[in-house]
Protein backbone atom coordinates (compact mmCIF):
# COMPACT_ATOMS: atom_id res chain seq x y z
CA UNK A 1 0.00 0.00 0.00
CA UNK A 2 2.36 2.56 -0.98
CA UNK A 3 -0.59 5.49 -1.49
CA UNK A 4 -0.96 5.12 2.91
CA UNK A 5 2.10 7.31 2.83
CA UNK A 6 0.35 9.90 0.07
CA UNK A 7 -2.69 10.24 2.50
CA UNK A 8 -1.13 9.97 5.63
CA UNK A 9 -0.80 13.54 5.69
CA UNK A 10 -4.05 14.66 4.59
CA UNK A 11 -5.49 12.00 7.11
CA UNK A 12 -3.46 13.04 10.15
CA UNK A 13 -5.68 16.43 9.60
CA UNK A 14 -8.92 14.97 9.88
CA UNK A 15 -7.66 12.64 13.08
CA UNK A 16 -6.50 15.99 14.63
CA UNK A 17 -10.12 17.59 13.94
CA UNK A 18 -11.67 13.61 15.12
CA UNK A 19 -9.31 14.02 18.43
CA UNK A 20 -9.85 17.86 19.31
CA UNK A 21 -13.93 17.36 19.18
CA UNK A 22 -13.92 13.44 20.94
CA UNK A 23 -11.36 15.15 23.90
CA UNK A 24 -13.88 17.72 24.30
CA UNK A 25 -16.71 15.33 25.09
CA UNK A 26 -15.06 13.00 27.15
CA UNK A 27 -13.96 15.39 29.34
CA UNK A 28 -17.77 16.36 29.68
CA UNK A 29 -18.55 13.05 30.36
CA UNK A 30 -16.23 13.05 33.15
CA UNK A 31 -16.95 16.16 34.73
CA UNK A 32 -20.74 15.13 35.04
CA UNK A 33 -20.26 11.53 36.44
CA UNK A 34 -18.71 13.47 39.20
CA UNK A 35 -15.31 11.23 40.42
CA UNK A 36 -14.68 8.47 38.02
CA UNK A 37 -11.04 9.55 38.92
CA UNK A 38 -11.00 12.32 41.09
CA UNK A 39 -10.24 11.81 44.61
CA UNK A 40 -13.41 11.61 46.39
CA UNK A 41 -14.35 7.65 47.11
CA UNK A 42 -17.98 7.85 46.28
CA UNK A 43 -18.31 6.13 42.84
CA UNK A 44 -16.93 3.48 41.29
CA UNK A 45 -17.04 3.37 37.31
CA UNK A 46 -16.91 0.16 35.57
CA UNK A 47 -17.01 -0.39 32.19
CA UNK A 48 -18.99 -3.53 31.23
CA UNK A 49 -20.80 -5.38 28.13
CA UNK A 50 -24.27 -4.39 28.36
CA UNK A 51 -25.53 -7.03 25.82
CA UNK A 52 -24.02 -10.44 26.70
CA UNK A 53 -26.54 -12.93 28.13
CA UNK A 54 -24.44 -14.32 31.08
CA UNK A 55 -21.44 -12.00 31.29
CA UNK A 56 -22.52 -8.34 31.12
CA UNK A 57 -26.58 -8.08 30.67
CA UNK A 58 -28.54 -4.90 31.56
CA UNK A 59 -31.98 -6.34 32.24
CA UNK A 60 -35.06 -4.25 30.49
CA UNK A 61 -35.85 -3.09 34.70
CA UNK A 62 -32.48 -1.43 34.71
CA UNK A 63 -30.08 -4.15 36.84
CA UNK A 64 -26.69 -5.75 35.84
CA UNK A 65 -26.67 -9.29 35.81
CA UNK A 66 -23.83 -11.88 34.38
CA UNK A 67 -20.17 -13.70 35.50
CA UNK A 68 -18.51 -10.18 34.29
CA UNK A 69 -21.33 -7.86 36.63
CA UNK A 70 -20.32 -10.57 39.66
CA UNK A 71 -16.73 -10.36 39.45
CA UNK A 72 -16.74 -6.30 39.08
CA UNK A 73 -18.74 -6.35 42.39
CA UNK A 74 -16.28 -8.65 44.21
CA UNK A 75 -13.39 -6.70 42.93
CA UNK A 76 -15.28 -3.55 43.80
CA UNK A 77 -16.03 -5.01 46.83
CA UNK A 78 -12.65 -5.80 47.80
CA UNK A 79 -11.08 -2.13 46.88
CA UNK A 80 -13.67 -0.59 49.57
CA UNK A 81 -16.92 0.25 47.53
CA UNK A 82 -20.45 -1.01 48.33
CA UNK A 83 -22.25 -2.40 45.48
CA UNK A 84 -24.59 0.69 45.31
CA UNK A 85 -21.06 2.65 45.00
CA UNK A 86 -20.81 0.80 41.48
CA UNK A 87 -22.09 2.75 38.48
CA UNK A 88 -21.83 0.73 35.21
CA UNK A 89 -20.81 1.93 32.30
CA UNK A 90 -21.54 0.97 28.75
CA UNK A 91 -18.02 -0.43 27.32
CA UNK A 92 -18.46 -1.51 23.60
CA UNK A 93 -15.87 -3.56 22.06
CA UNK A 94 -14.02 -0.98 20.14
CA UNK A 95 -14.32 2.29 22.88
CA UNK A 96 -12.84 0.34 25.75
CA UNK A 97 -9.22 1.54 25.28
CA UNK A 98 -10.22 5.13 25.13
CA UNK A 99 -12.62 4.68 28.29
CA UNK A 100 -10.10 3.59 30.27
CA UNK A 101 -7.71 6.16 29.16
CA UNK A 102 -9.79 9.28 29.01
CA UNK A 103 -10.34 8.14 32.64
CA UNK A 104 -14.08 7.68 32.28
CA UNK A 105 -14.13 4.30 33.98
CA UNK A 106 -12.23 2.92 36.92
CA UNK A 107 -11.81 -0.16 35.14
CA UNK A 108 -13.36 -2.31 32.56
CA UNK A 109 -14.43 -6.07 32.74
CA UNK A 110 -15.97 -7.10 29.53
CA UNK A 111 -14.62 -10.42 28.47
CA UNK A 112 -11.65 -8.25 27.22
CA UNK A 113 -9.05 -10.31 25.38
CA UNK A 114 -5.54 -9.92 26.92
CA UNK A 115 -3.12 -9.01 24.01
CA UNK A 116 -0.06 -7.43 22.87
CA UNK A 117 -2.01 -4.79 21.01
CA UNK A 118 -4.10 -3.95 23.55
CA UNK A 119 -1.61 -3.94 25.94
CA UNK A 120 -0.07 -1.10 23.81
CA UNK A 121 -2.94 1.39 25.56
CA UNK A 122 -3.85 -0.18 28.44
CA UNK A 123 -2.38 -2.61 31.04
CA UNK A 124 -4.48 -5.71 32.49
CA UNK A 125 -4.99 -7.44 35.71
CA UNK A 126 -5.74 -10.99 35.82
CA UNK A 127 -6.96 -12.91 33.84
CA UNK A 128 -9.45 -14.02 35.32
CA UNK A 129 -11.31 -16.94 32.20
CA UNK A 130 -9.98 -18.86 30.35
CA UNK A 131 -12.61 -19.04 27.00
CA UNK A 132 -11.92 -20.92 24.04
CA UNK A 133 -13.70 -20.19 20.52
CA UNK A 134 -16.33 -22.44 19.90
CA UNK A 135 -19.30 -23.00 18.02
CA UNK A 136 -23.31 -23.18 18.68
CA UNK A 137 -25.55 -25.38 16.81
CA UNK A 138 -29.22 -26.64 16.96
CA UNK A 139 -29.32 -29.31 19.92
CA UNK A 140 -30.35 -31.94 17.15
CA UNK A 141 -27.50 -31.15 14.96
CA UNK A 142 -24.25 -33.66 15.25
CA UNK A 143 -22.57 -33.17 11.81
CA UNK A 144 -20.37 -30.53 12.92
CA UNK A 145 -17.49 -32.06 15.25
CA UNK A 146 -14.32 -31.06 14.52
CA UNK A 147 -13.48 -27.27 13.10
CA UNK A 148 -12.91 -28.70 9.49
CA UNK A 149 -16.55 -29.69 9.28
CA UNK A 150 -17.16 -26.03 8.67
CA UNK A 151 -15.58 -25.80 5.22
CA UNK A 152 -19.33 -26.86 4.12
CA UNK A 153 -21.57 -24.84 6.49
CA UNK A 154 -23.20 -21.74 6.81
CA UNK A 155 -21.69 -19.97 9.52
CA UNK A 156 -22.31 -16.48 11.79
CA UNK A 157 -20.61 -14.43 13.91
CA UNK A 158 -19.95 -10.97 14.73
CA UNK A 159 -19.05 -8.09 12.06
CA UNK A 160 -15.08 -7.54 12.82
CA UNK A 161 -15.13 -9.66 16.02
CA UNK A 162 -11.45 -11.82 16.32
CA UNK A 163 -13.69 -15.17 16.12
CA UNK A 164 -15.09 -14.45 12.58
CA UNK A 165 -11.73 -13.26 11.13
CA UNK A 166 -9.81 -16.58 12.34
CA UNK A 167 -12.78 -18.28 10.61
CA UNK A 168 -11.80 -16.52 7.80
CA UNK A 169 -7.83 -16.78 7.89
CA UNK A 170 -7.44 -19.95 9.38
CA UNK A 171 -10.17 -22.31 10.68
CA UNK A 172 -12.18 -22.68 7.80
CA UNK A 173 -11.40 -20.55 4.85
CA UNK A 174 -14.00 -22.19 2.80
CA UNK A 175 -16.91 -21.65 4.78
CA UNK A 176 -19.44 -19.64 4.31
CA UNK A 177 -19.77 -16.73 6.41
CA UNK A 178 -22.06 -14.60 7.67
CA UNK A 179 -21.00 -11.59 9.49
CA UNK A 180 -24.16 -9.81 11.94
CA UNK A 181 -24.28 -7.01 14.25
CA UNK A 182 -25.08 -8.92 17.04
CA UNK A 183 -25.30 -12.53 18.25
CA UNK A 184 -28.99 -12.08 18.66
CA UNK A 185 -29.02 -12.17 14.59
CA UNK A 186 -27.06 -14.83 14.63
CA UNK A 187 -29.04 -16.69 16.49
CA UNK A 188 -32.03 -16.26 14.49
CA UNK A 189 -30.71 -17.44 11.29
CA UNK A 190 -29.87 -20.28 13.54
CA UNK A 191 -32.72 -21.38 14.73
CA UNK A 192 -34.49 -20.75 11.18
CA UNK A 193 -31.66 -23.20 9.71
CA UNK A 194 -30.45 -20.36 7.54
CA UNK A 195 -27.13 -20.77 9.66
CA UNK A 196 -25.80 -23.54 10.89
CA UNK A 197 -23.21 -22.71 13.31
CA UNK A 198 -22.84 -19.76 15.06
CA UNK A 199 -18.96 -18.95 16.35
CA UNK A 200 -17.30 -16.73 19.44
CA UNK A 201 -16.18 -17.62 22.82
CA UNK A 202 -17.90 -20.40 24.40
CA UNK A 203 -18.23 -18.64 27.56
CA UNK A 204 -20.57 -15.84 25.27
CA UNK A 205 -22.08 -19.08 23.68
CA UNK A 206 -22.94 -20.53 26.98
CA UNK A 207 -24.84 -17.14 28.30
CA UNK A 208 -26.81 -17.55 25.21
CA UNK A 209 -27.92 -21.24 25.26
CA UNK A 210 -28.65 -20.57 28.84
CA UNK A 211 -31.16 -18.03 28.27
CA UNK A 212 -34.46 -18.86 29.52
CA UNK A 213 -35.99 -18.25 25.88
CA UNK A 214 -33.55 -20.57 24.12
CA UNK A 215 -33.33 -23.50 26.84
CA UNK A 216 -32.97 -26.66 24.84
CA UNK A 217 -32.28 -25.35 21.53
CA UNK A 218 -28.69 -25.25 21.09
CA UNK A 219 -26.13 -26.83 22.25
CA UNK A 220 -22.00 -26.27 22.59
CA UNK A 221 -19.75 -28.19 20.19
CA UNK A 222 -17.31 -28.05 22.89
CA UNK A 223 -13.93 -27.27 20.52
CA UNK A 224 -11.07 -25.05 21.85
CA UNK A 225 -10.30 -22.87 18.62
CA UNK A 226 -8.79 -20.11 20.50
CA UNK A 227 -7.34 -19.21 23.66
CA UNK A 228 -8.96 -15.92 24.90
CA UNK A 229 -7.72 -14.99 28.38
CA UNK A 230 -10.15 -12.28 29.70
CA UNK A 231 -8.38 -9.74 31.80
CA UNK A 232 -9.43 -6.82 33.63
CA UNK A 233 -8.17 -3.20 31.85
CA UNK A 234 -6.94 -0.26 33.66
CA UNK A 235 -4.77 2.62 33.10
CA UNK A 236 -1.40 2.00 31.55
CA UNK A 237 0.55 2.34 34.51
CA UNK A 238 -1.61 2.10 37.30
CA UNK A 239 0.73 -0.79 39.12
CA UNK A 240 -0.93 -0.43 42.48
CA UNK A 241 -4.55 -1.02 41.13
CA UNK A 242 -3.36 -3.88 39.01
CA UNK A 243 -1.96 -5.61 42.28
CA UNK A 244 -4.69 -4.75 44.10
CA UNK A 245 -7.30 -6.24 41.60
CA UNK A 246 -5.24 -9.14 41.31
CA UNK A 247 -5.61 -9.80 44.62
CA UNK A 248 -8.81 -9.46 44.57
CA UNK A 249 -9.55 -11.93 41.67
CA UNK A 250 -7.11 -14.66 43.53
CA UNK A 251 -9.43 -14.29 46.51
CA UNK A 252 -12.80 -14.38 44.80
CA UNK A 253 -10.92 -17.99 43.27
CA UNK A 254 -9.73 -19.05 46.63
CA UNK A 255 -13.10 -18.38 48.75
CA UNK A 256 -15.04 -20.06 46.09
CA UNK A 257 -17.19 -16.95 44.43
CA UNK A 258 -15.70 -17.37 41.88
CA UNK A 259 -16.84 -21.00 41.04
CA UNK A 260 -20.06 -20.18 42.36
CA UNK A 261 -20.73 -17.20 39.99
CA UNK A 262 -19.25 -19.50 36.67
CA UNK A 263 -22.18 -21.58 37.96
CA UNK A 264 -24.73 -19.33 38.42
CA UNK A 265 -23.96 -17.56 34.74
CA UNK A 266 -23.08 -20.10 32.69
CA UNK A 267 -23.93 -23.51 34.38
CA UNK A 268 -27.68 -23.52 32.46
CA UNK A 269 -25.70 -24.62 29.22
CA UNK A 270 -23.88 -27.76 30.33
CA UNK A 271 -21.16 -25.31 29.81
CA UNK A 272 -17.72 -27.48 31.22
CA UNK A 273 -15.75 -24.37 32.52
CA UNK A 274 -12.04 -24.82 33.07
CA UNK A 275 -10.24 -24.02 36.11
CA UNK A 276 -9.61 -20.30 36.89
CA UNK A 277 -6.75 -19.24 35.14
CA UNK A 278 -2.97 -18.50 37.19
CA UNK A 279 -2.56 -14.43 37.58
CA UNK A 280 -0.35 -13.85 34.63
CA UNK A 281 -0.45 -10.08 34.12
CA UNK A 282 1.83 -7.75 36.40
CA UNK A 283 3.78 -10.17 38.82
CA UNK B 1 1.00 6.27 13.48
CA UNK B 2 -0.12 4.58 9.53
CA UNK B 3 1.89 1.27 9.79
CA UNK B 4 -1.03 -0.54 9.57
CA UNK B 5 -1.61 -0.06 6.49
CA UNK B 6 1.28 -1.53 5.11
CA UNK B 7 0.94 -4.69 7.22
CA UNK B 8 -0.73 -5.80 3.66
CA UNK B 9 -3.84 -7.85 6.16
CA UNK B 10 -6.06 -5.05 5.12
CA UNK B 11 -7.66 -4.49 2.04
CA UNK B 12 -8.81 -1.29 1.87
CA UNK B 13 -9.19 -0.45 -1.66
CA UNK B 14 -10.76 -3.38 -2.21
CA UNK B 15 -13.43 -2.70 0.74
CA UNK B 16 -14.04 0.85 -0.99
CA UNK B 17 -14.53 -0.81 -4.33
CA UNK B 18 -17.32 -2.86 -2.69
CA UNK B 19 -18.55 0.49 -1.36
CA UNK B 20 -18.51 2.01 -5.04
CA UNK B 21 -20.34 -0.82 -6.07
CA UNK B 22 -22.99 -0.80 -4.11
CA UNK B 23 -23.34 2.97 -4.52
CA UNK B 24 -23.39 2.23 -8.37
CA UNK B 25 -25.93 -0.78 -8.50
CA UNK B 26 -28.32 1.05 -5.90
CA UNK B 27 -27.58 4.48 -7.45
CA UNK B 28 -29.23 2.72 -11.13
CA UNK B 29 -31.46 1.23 -9.22
CA UNK B 30 -33.36 3.81 -7.21
CA UNK B 31 -32.98 5.71 -10.14
CA UNK B 32 -35.39 3.69 -11.76
CA UNK B 33 -37.65 3.16 -9.14
CA UNK B 34 -37.94 6.79 -8.07
CA UNK B 35 -38.86 7.66 -11.10
CA UNK B 36 -41.66 5.19 -11.61
CA UNK B 37 -42.79 6.22 -8.14
CA UNK B 38 -42.84 10.22 -8.95
CA UNK B 39 -44.84 9.17 -12.03
CA UNK B 40 -47.23 7.16 -9.85
CA UNK B 41 -47.69 10.04 -7.28
CA UNK B 42 -48.44 12.23 -10.27
CA UNK B 43 -50.52 9.91 -11.80
CA UNK B 44 -54.72 10.94 -12.94
CA UNK B 45 -55.13 7.07 -11.20
CA UNK B 46 -55.68 7.37 -7.59
CA UNK B 47 -55.10 4.00 -6.70
CA UNK B 48 -51.07 4.53 -8.24
CA UNK B 49 -51.01 7.96 -5.96
CA UNK B 50 -52.78 6.18 -2.70
CA UNK B 51 -50.11 3.45 -3.26
CA UNK B 52 -47.36 5.91 -4.48
CA UNK B 53 -47.78 8.46 -1.32
CA UNK B 54 -48.38 5.78 1.27
CA UNK B 55 -44.97 4.11 0.18
CA UNK B 56 -42.82 6.92 0.25
CA UNK B 57 -44.27 8.30 3.48
CA UNK B 58 -43.55 4.82 4.96
CA UNK B 59 -40.15 3.63 3.88
CA UNK B 60 -38.74 7.10 3.73
CA UNK B 61 -39.46 7.47 7.34
CA UNK B 62 -38.43 4.07 8.50
CA UNK B 63 -34.48 4.21 9.35
CA UNK B 64 -32.29 2.56 7.09
CA UNK B 65 -30.48 0.46 9.63
CA UNK B 66 -33.75 -0.97 9.97
CA UNK B 67 -34.90 -2.10 6.61
CA UNK B 68 -31.52 -3.51 5.87
CA UNK B 69 -31.71 -5.42 8.63
CA UNK B 70 -35.22 -6.49 8.14
CA UNK B 71 -34.12 -7.54 4.50
CA UNK B 72 -31.29 -10.18 6.07
CA UNK B 73 -33.42 -11.01 9.26
CA UNK B 74 -37.04 -11.32 7.51
CA UNK B 75 -36.27 -11.93 3.86
CA UNK B 76 -33.02 -13.98 4.15
CA UNK B 77 -33.17 -15.88 7.31
CA UNK B 78 -36.82 -16.37 8.18
CA UNK B 79 -38.26 -16.53 4.73
CA UNK B 80 -34.95 -17.80 3.16
CA UNK B 81 -35.36 -15.30 -0.07
CA UNK B 82 -31.74 -15.52 -1.98
CA UNK B 83 -32.50 -13.62 -4.68
CA UNK B 84 -30.17 -16.26 -6.43
CA UNK B 85 -27.38 -15.29 -4.90
CA UNK B 86 -25.94 -19.40 -3.12
CA UNK B 87 -23.24 -17.84 -0.69
CA UNK B 88 -23.63 -14.90 2.23
CA UNK B 89 -21.51 -12.75 0.47
CA UNK B 90 -23.80 -12.53 -2.58
CA UNK B 91 -26.96 -12.79 -0.96
CA UNK B 92 -26.03 -9.63 1.62
CA UNK B 93 -24.90 -7.57 -1.15
CA UNK B 94 -27.59 -8.27 -3.74
CA UNK B 95 -30.01 -7.84 -0.30
CA UNK B 96 -28.31 -4.54 0.54
CA UNK B 97 -28.88 -3.41 -2.87
CA UNK B 98 -32.58 -3.88 -2.83
CA UNK B 99 -32.70 -1.99 1.05
CA UNK B 100 -30.51 0.98 -0.92
CA UNK B 101 -33.18 0.86 -3.55
CA UNK B 102 -36.60 0.72 -1.64
CA UNK B 103 -34.85 3.33 0.74
CA UNK B 104 -33.48 5.81 -1.95
CA UNK B 105 -35.95 5.54 -4.37
CA UNK B 106 -38.32 7.61 -2.05
CA UNK B 107 -35.56 10.18 -1.93
CA UNK B 108 -35.64 10.38 -5.20
CA UNK B 109 -39.19 10.58 -6.37
CA UNK B 110 -39.81 13.32 -4.31
CA UNK B 111 -36.62 15.21 -5.27
CA UNK B 112 -38.24 14.67 -9.41
CA UNK B 113 -41.81 15.67 -7.73
CA UNK B 114 -40.52 18.51 -6.95
CA UNK B 115 -38.60 19.11 -10.64
CA UNK B 116 -41.91 18.48 -12.12
CA UNK B 117 -43.63 20.87 -9.99
CA UNK B 118 -40.98 23.62 -11.89
CA UNK B 119 -42.27 22.65 -15.48
CA UNK B 120 -44.80 25.16 -16.04
CA UNK B 121 -48.45 23.65 -16.00
CA UNK B 122 -49.13 25.54 -19.63
CA UNK B 123 -46.42 22.64 -21.10
CA UNK B 124 -48.67 19.64 -19.86
CA UNK B 125 -51.56 21.23 -20.89
CA UNK B 126 -50.79 21.91 -23.96
CA UNK B 127 -49.05 18.65 -24.41
CA UNK B 128 -52.78 17.21 -23.55
CA UNK B 129 -54.55 19.69 -26.15
CA UNK B 130 -52.04 17.95 -28.76
CA UNK B 131 -53.70 14.86 -27.87
CA UNK B 132 -50.99 12.85 -26.41
CA UNK B 133 -51.48 10.18 -23.32
CA UNK B 134 -50.45 11.06 -19.75
CA UNK B 135 -47.57 8.26 -20.31
CA UNK B 136 -45.93 10.51 -23.24
CA UNK B 137 -46.78 13.51 -21.19
CA UNK B 138 -44.97 12.42 -18.71
CA UNK B 139 -41.97 10.71 -20.49
CA UNK B 140 -41.57 13.24 -23.60
CA UNK B 141 -42.69 16.51 -21.92
CA UNK B 142 -42.19 16.91 -18.13
CA UNK B 143 -39.79 14.46 -17.08
CA UNK B 144 -36.92 15.45 -19.40
CA UNK B 145 -37.16 19.08 -18.14
CA UNK B 146 -37.93 18.06 -14.62
CA UNK B 147 -34.67 15.81 -14.83
CA UNK B 148 -32.92 18.71 -15.62
CA UNK B 149 -33.92 20.91 -13.30
CA UNK B 150 -33.25 18.70 -9.86
CA UNK B 151 -29.60 17.34 -10.84
CA UNK B 152 -28.17 19.48 -7.74
CA UNK B 153 -30.97 17.68 -5.53
CA UNK B 154 -30.15 14.00 -6.76
CA UNK B 155 -26.54 14.34 -6.49
CA UNK B 156 -27.05 15.44 -2.53
CA UNK B 157 -28.83 12.09 -2.46
CA UNK B 158 -25.98 10.22 -4.43
CA UNK B 159 -23.81 11.13 -1.75
CA UNK B 160 -26.10 10.38 1.10
CA UNK B 161 -26.84 6.73 -0.48
CA UNK B 162 -22.45 6.75 -0.92
CA UNK B 163 -22.82 7.37 2.98
CA UNK B 164 -25.50 5.22 3.68
CA UNK B 165 -23.60 1.95 1.90
CA UNK B 166 -21.69 1.54 5.63
CA UNK B 167 -25.23 0.29 6.96
CA UNK B 168 -24.65 -2.78 5.16
CA UNK B 169 -21.66 -3.35 7.29
CA UNK B 170 -24.95 -4.52 9.81
CA UNK B 171 -25.56 -7.55 7.11
CA UNK B 172 -22.01 -8.46 6.80
CA UNK B 173 -21.67 -6.89 3.68
CA UNK B 174 -17.91 -6.67 3.11
CA UNK B 175 -17.51 -3.14 2.56
CA UNK B 176 -15.55 -0.42 3.90
CA UNK B 177 -17.25 -0.18 7.12
CA UNK B 178 -16.76 -3.45 8.21
CA UNK B 179 -13.16 -3.28 7.18
CA UNK B 180 -13.36 -0.40 9.54
CA UNK B 181 -14.68 -2.43 12.57
CA UNK B 182 -12.30 -5.18 11.45
CA UNK B 183 -9.55 -3.09 12.22
CA UNK B 184 -10.66 -1.56 15.15
CA UNK B 185 -10.87 -4.59 16.97
CA UNK B 186 -7.52 -5.56 15.94
CA UNK B 187 -5.70 -2.42 15.96
CA UNK B 188 -6.62 -0.39 19.17
CA UNK B 189 -3.70 1.56 19.35
CA UNK B 190 -4.15 3.53 15.90
CA UNK B 191 -7.62 3.71 16.79
CA UNK B 192 -7.76 7.98 15.16
CA UNK B 193 -5.31 6.72 12.31
CA UNK B 194 -8.11 4.08 11.29
CA UNK B 195 -10.87 6.43 11.75
CA UNK B 196 -9.11 9.17 9.94
CA UNK B 197 -8.29 6.69 6.79
CA UNK B 198 -11.52 5.98 6.22
CA UNK B 199 -13.21 9.50 6.84
CA UNK B 200 -10.70 10.78 4.06
CA UNK B 201 -11.66 7.76 2.12
CA UNK B 202 -15.40 8.88 1.86
CA UNK B 203 -14.25 11.92 1.45
CA UNK B 204 -12.58 11.23 -1.29
CA UNK B 205 -15.83 9.47 -2.93
CA UNK B 206 -17.90 12.10 -2.27
CA UNK B 207 -16.35 15.25 -2.95
CA UNK B 208 -15.57 15.11 -6.66
CA UNK B 209 -19.15 13.17 -7.22
CA UNK B 210 -20.68 16.83 -5.71
CA UNK B 211 -18.04 18.91 -7.86
CA UNK B 212 -18.88 16.99 -10.98
CA UNK B 213 -22.70 17.46 -10.81
CA UNK B 214 -22.96 20.71 -9.58
CA UNK B 215 -20.91 21.49 -12.55
CA UNK B 216 -23.42 19.47 -14.74
CA UNK B 217 -26.54 21.37 -12.98
CA UNK B 218 -25.09 24.74 -14.02
CA UNK B 219 -24.83 23.29 -17.54
CA UNK B 220 -27.79 21.63 -17.62
CA UNK B 221 -30.49 23.82 -15.64
CA UNK B 222 -33.52 25.09 -17.99
CA UNK B 223 -32.90 29.33 -17.91
CA UNK B 224 -36.83 30.45 -16.89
Amino acid sequence: MKISKAAAAAAIAVALSLTATACGGSKQDAASDGGASGGAKDKLVVGIKYDQPGLGLKTPDGKFTGFDVDVATYVAKELGYQPDQIEFKQAPSAERENLISNGDVKFVVATYSINDKRKEKVDFAGPYFLAHQDLLVRADDTSITKAEDLNKKKLCSVTGSTSAQNVKTKLAPEADLLEQGGYSECLTGLENKAVDALTTDNSILAGYAAQEKNKGKFKLVGLSLSNENYGIGLKKGDKELQTKINAALKKMVEDGSWQKAVDKNLGPANFKSEPAPQITEGS
Amino acid sequence: MFDFLDSGQYDVLGAFWVTVQLTLYSAAGSLIWGTALAGMRVSPVPLLRGFGTAYVNLVRNTPLTLLIIGCSLGLNQTLGIALGGSTFKEIGFRLAVLGFIAYTGTFVCEALRSGINTVPVGQAEAARALGLSFFQVLTLIVLPQAFRAVVAPLANVLIALTKNTTVAAAIGVAEAALLMKEMLENEPQALFAVFAVFALGFVLLTLPTGLLLGWVAKRVAVKR
